[in-house]
């Protein structure tokens, strides 16, 4: 009885020992799931698939795409390793963002604000009564459809409220 | 025999839009007005014309004449009638003749309406329509022929207009077929929806450089063509919701808009569109915004030109597939010569674009409006450049870049959300005068009822700060327009002893441009909920399952029951998934994703299994399955929460456009009648 359970003692040592030995040759983890593929596929494109981001690609190419992604993530790799891979193999066109997110966001930015500071200037000039004239109500473009009274007078209460 | 025909016609319809634009300049110049009405009646022979070209093509389409190039590329034996009819815009060659043949219905239909106030305008509208005409016409007749057959000559079989002088006509025994994406009831409408929108916004243009040229720069150009640019714009704007609805259905990514460039090109005339809407408004009540609104209506005509271009050129793949392509750099000519001709006429007429008053108040109708304006126009400069920054980057740098959707998403989301915000308080601000206190009073109520609402979502849907946000802007919008909608109906109710629903009824009625915008904006509520659900709640796995193995997702308990492989009716095989689907224990039903693989296109489709109700949509797509190991099959399940409030409010929007455009009681017809009425009865007295 009593070796027996000395014998289940070191049995057990050594599967613990087994255990951490071969902790690090299993490093690689286990397989990883398709939403942890697609968690990074979805931020690349295949140079051919344009438009196609490849977590949802059908073709036999962005497949294989998908498999390498699978193969780095069980070798331990990071988002960013994983992404550089492809940038290296096959350009930058494949992130779904151009890489120098300044110049890309700059421009549109310094337009809208230009835009902005343009219309906050006409603005301005608008406003002032010495620049333009009032207008008259005679000099009215052209007879309005026929309003309802009623708009009239919602758009006077609008005037209106104090 | 039957395509030389075909091609005889279009090129005499070439002829008869050159004609008319000659004889219309020479009869203005020298006024001769049979020499214009020559021109109107030549324009007008431009429909028949090019529905004979139509028709020739549609027969060789559907009877499968594969010695016709286009044909050939198109069509194949397999595929039922009404998709070789609808093949007609599945190429270039022929989307460019549907193209040029709405266009010259368009053109038509103007050249019918009554001209005796507006005679002025006429030749210039017949000038600009049919030059926009003779250019699409022009690519058919020399770049892009519809009727060009196939050749065996001793360099091989290459397509030819003429026979050439070693040629034997090659007719191959079956064609290509039809894109397999484009084989969907959806590309039945979308693109004759999406084309009418662009040919229809030609008409606005066509007047306001009418206008311009004439000199008659008063709002006239506009009242003749609000209606236009209404249906334009109803037009564009549904086939831009069946294009997401056709990518949702179709191109199973779970998602219907994907920010690519060719739904962009389509996008950004109507973001003009939208802002030249609703700027007209204030040219015709305070008589301001001349200038901007020239601007927004060029810049409108040349993105249309520009959309086709982005599309038909190549361009969009690389700056060296625009550089072959024959086409290309012509419409590249074509956009920057009408944009330097409108641009001169604009600089032209400046002065006399003046605005005739001054904006009182930073937080008037008019003001907001502009603001309004402005964030379209910022969205153009986003879409733009989104566009064209692959575009440039290659051409200066030779590094081709990917501009994808979180850059659209980032840049529009601010954007998007204040042009909610003036959404809701715009209605509610008056034409010439208000301020913080007026407009305060007003909104007030509607913004107390819009926190609750964000605040029994907050307890009870989503903690999602952008969520809360949309949601709370949304809500905002819906109330000031049910808030404007009670005010007047209320006011109609008072005075003329109506019931709610009458008085509701009639200040629709008499009101069916103010109110129709309502409905319009409660529409685009009711898609902003779609598209707020989908891109924040929206939830996503991927798993392989064996037969009676369940996967779940958003709540869902999904159940793959079997799997099986036949032949499709149309010369294709499905692979067709059965699985049942489970929500707390019940069982809600069957849903079949399949693939579809087409024999002649050598091309596979994923087709989504829906579940659809207005909570959210189960969207799951077949991505795997191999008969030989046959161990198991991939699923991709989405779970997009409220997406079918998005098709909901296209049907809205549908009626609210409809609505808007529809004619108003002629107020000067009316007085007539009123007049002569009471002429009888004085008369009837005496």
């Amino acid at each position: 009885m009593g070796s027996s359970r000395i014998t289940f003692y070191v049995l057990l040592l050594t599967l613990v020992l087994a255990g951490l030995w071969t902790g690090p040759a299993s490093a690689q983890g286990p397989t990883p799931t398709d939403d942890e593929v697609n968690r990074i596929a979805k931020q690349l494109y295949c140079p051919v698939c344009e438009s196609t981001p490849l977590d949802v690609c059908p073709t036999e190419a962005c497949r294989q795409w998908r498999d390498v992604i699978r193969t780095m993530l069980a070798e331990g790799k990071s988002e960013a390793e994983i992404k550089q891979h492809f940038v290296e193999q096959y350009g930058v066109r494949v992130l779904n963002e151009p890489p120098n997110r300044l110049v890309s966001y700059l421009v549109p930015a310094v337009a809208i604000l230009l835009g902005a500071f343009m219309l906050f200037r006409g603005f301005q000039m608008w406003m002032k009564p010495s620049i333009t004239e009032s207008r008259s109500e005679d000099a009215k473009p052209e007879a309005q459809p026929a309003q309802d009274p009623y708009i009239a007078k919602l758009e006077e209460e609008l005037k209106k409220r104090k | 025999m039957i395509a030389n025909f075909g091609f005889g016609v279009l090129v005499i319809s070439f002829l008869v839009t050159l004609y008319s634009v000659f004889a219309a300049i020479y009869g203005e110049r020298r006024k001769i007005p049979a020499m214009v009405e020559s021109a109107r009646r030549a324009m007008l022979l431009t429909w028949p014309l090019l529905t004979l070209t139509a028709g020739v093509l549609i027969y060789l389409l559907v009877n499968n004449h594969f010695e016709v190039q286009f044909v050939y590329e198109v069509t194949s034996r397999s595929m039922p009638t009404y998709l070789k009819v609808t093949a007609w815009w599945g190429g270039q060659a022929g989307s460019l003749l549907f193209w040029s043949w709405l266009m010259s219905a368009f053109a038509s239909l103007v050249t019918l309406r009554k001209w005796d106030r507006d005679r002025e305008f006429l030749p210039w509208v017949i000038v600009v329509a049919c030059v926009t005409m003779a250019f699409f016409i022009g690519m058919n007749v020399f770049f892009e022929n519809p009727f060009a057959q196939l050749y065996q000559t001793f360099d091989g079989v290459a397509p030819h207009t003429f026979q050439p002088a070693d040629g034997v006509l090659f007719t191959p025994q079956d064609g290509r077929g039809l894109n397999p994406l484009l084989r969907h009831p959806g590309m039945v409408i979308h693109p004759p929806m999406l084309y009418l929108g662009f040919v229809s916004f030609v008409i606005p243009y066509a007047f306001a450089m009418a206008a311009l040229i004439t000199g008659r720069t008063d709002d006239r150009w506009i009242r003749l063509t609000r209606r236009w640019t209404l249906w334009a714009w109803l037009f564009l704007s549904f086939g831009l919701v069946l294009g997401g609805r056709w990518a949702y259905d179709v191109l199973g990514w779970g998602g219907y808009w994907g920010w690519d460039p060719v739904e962009i090109a389509a996008f950004m005339p109507w973001l003009t569109g939208t802002a030249f809407l609703h700027s007209v408004m204030i040219q015709e009540k305070r008589g301001m915004l001349k200038q901007w609104n020239m601007i927004l209506v060029i810049l409108t005509y040349d993105l249309v030109i520009f959309g086709t271009f982005l599309t038909r050129s190549g361009v969009l793949s690389s700056v060296h597939a625009f550089a072959q392509s024959a086409i290309g750099p012509l419409f590249f000519g074509f956009i920057g010569l009408t944009l330097i001709t409108s641009v001169i006429l604009l600089f032209h007429r400046w002065s006399s674009l003046r605005s005739e008053t001054q904006m009182t108040s930073m937080l008037s109708r008019e003001a907001l409006f502009l603001l309004n304006n402005l964030l379209f126009m910022s969205i153009l400069v986003v879409c733009f450049w989104g566009v064209m920054f692959p575009l440039i980057s290659e051409l200066f740098t030779g590094q081709k870049v990917t501009v994808g959707p979180p850059f659209y998403e980032r840049a529009t989301s601010p954007l998007f959300a204040a042009l909610l915000l003036l959404m809701g308080i715009a209605p509610l601000s008056a034409w010439g005068q208000s301020t913080v206190k007026t407009l305060g009073r007003a909104i007030w109520k509607p913004i107390v009822g819009a926190i609750v609402v964000t605040v029994v979502l907050f307890t009870t849907y989503t903690r999602n700060p952008g969520a809360l946000v949309g949601f709370f802007l949304i809500a905002l919008v819906i109330l000031v327009t049910i808030y404007e909608y009670w005010r007047g109906a209320n006011a109609r109710q008072r005075s003329q002893d109506e019931n709610i629903f009458t008085a509701f009824w009639n200040l629709t009625g008499r009101n069916r441009r103010r109110y129709g915008g309502y409905i319009i904006h409660l529409s685009m509520m009711f898609m902003a909920v779609g598209i707020l659900g989908i891109e924040i709640f929206q939830v996503e796995t991927q798993g392989t399952l064996e037969i009676n193995q369940q996967m779940s997702v958003g709540g869902y308990d999904v159940v793959y029951q079997d799997i099986a492989q036949f032949p499709g009716p149309d010369g294709r095989e499905v692979t067709r998934a059965v699985l049942g689907v489970y929500k707390g224990g019940e069982y809600l039903g069957e849903l079949n994703p399949r693939i579809d693989y087409y024999y002649d296109a050598q091309q596979t489709m994923t087709i989504p299994g829906q579940r659809s109700t207005l909570r959210d949509d189960l969207y799951i797509l077949l991505v795997d399955w191999e008969p030989v190991a046959a161990t198991g099959a991939t699923f991709k399940i989405f779970v997009n929460p409220l997406v079918n409030w998005l098709w909901l409010g296209s049907l809205l929007f549908l009626v609210g456009v409809v609505i808007a455009a529809w004619p108003e009681k002629d107020a000067e017809r009316a007085a007539v009648r009123s007049k002569a009425r009471i002429q009888q009865q004085t008369s009837a007295a005496d």
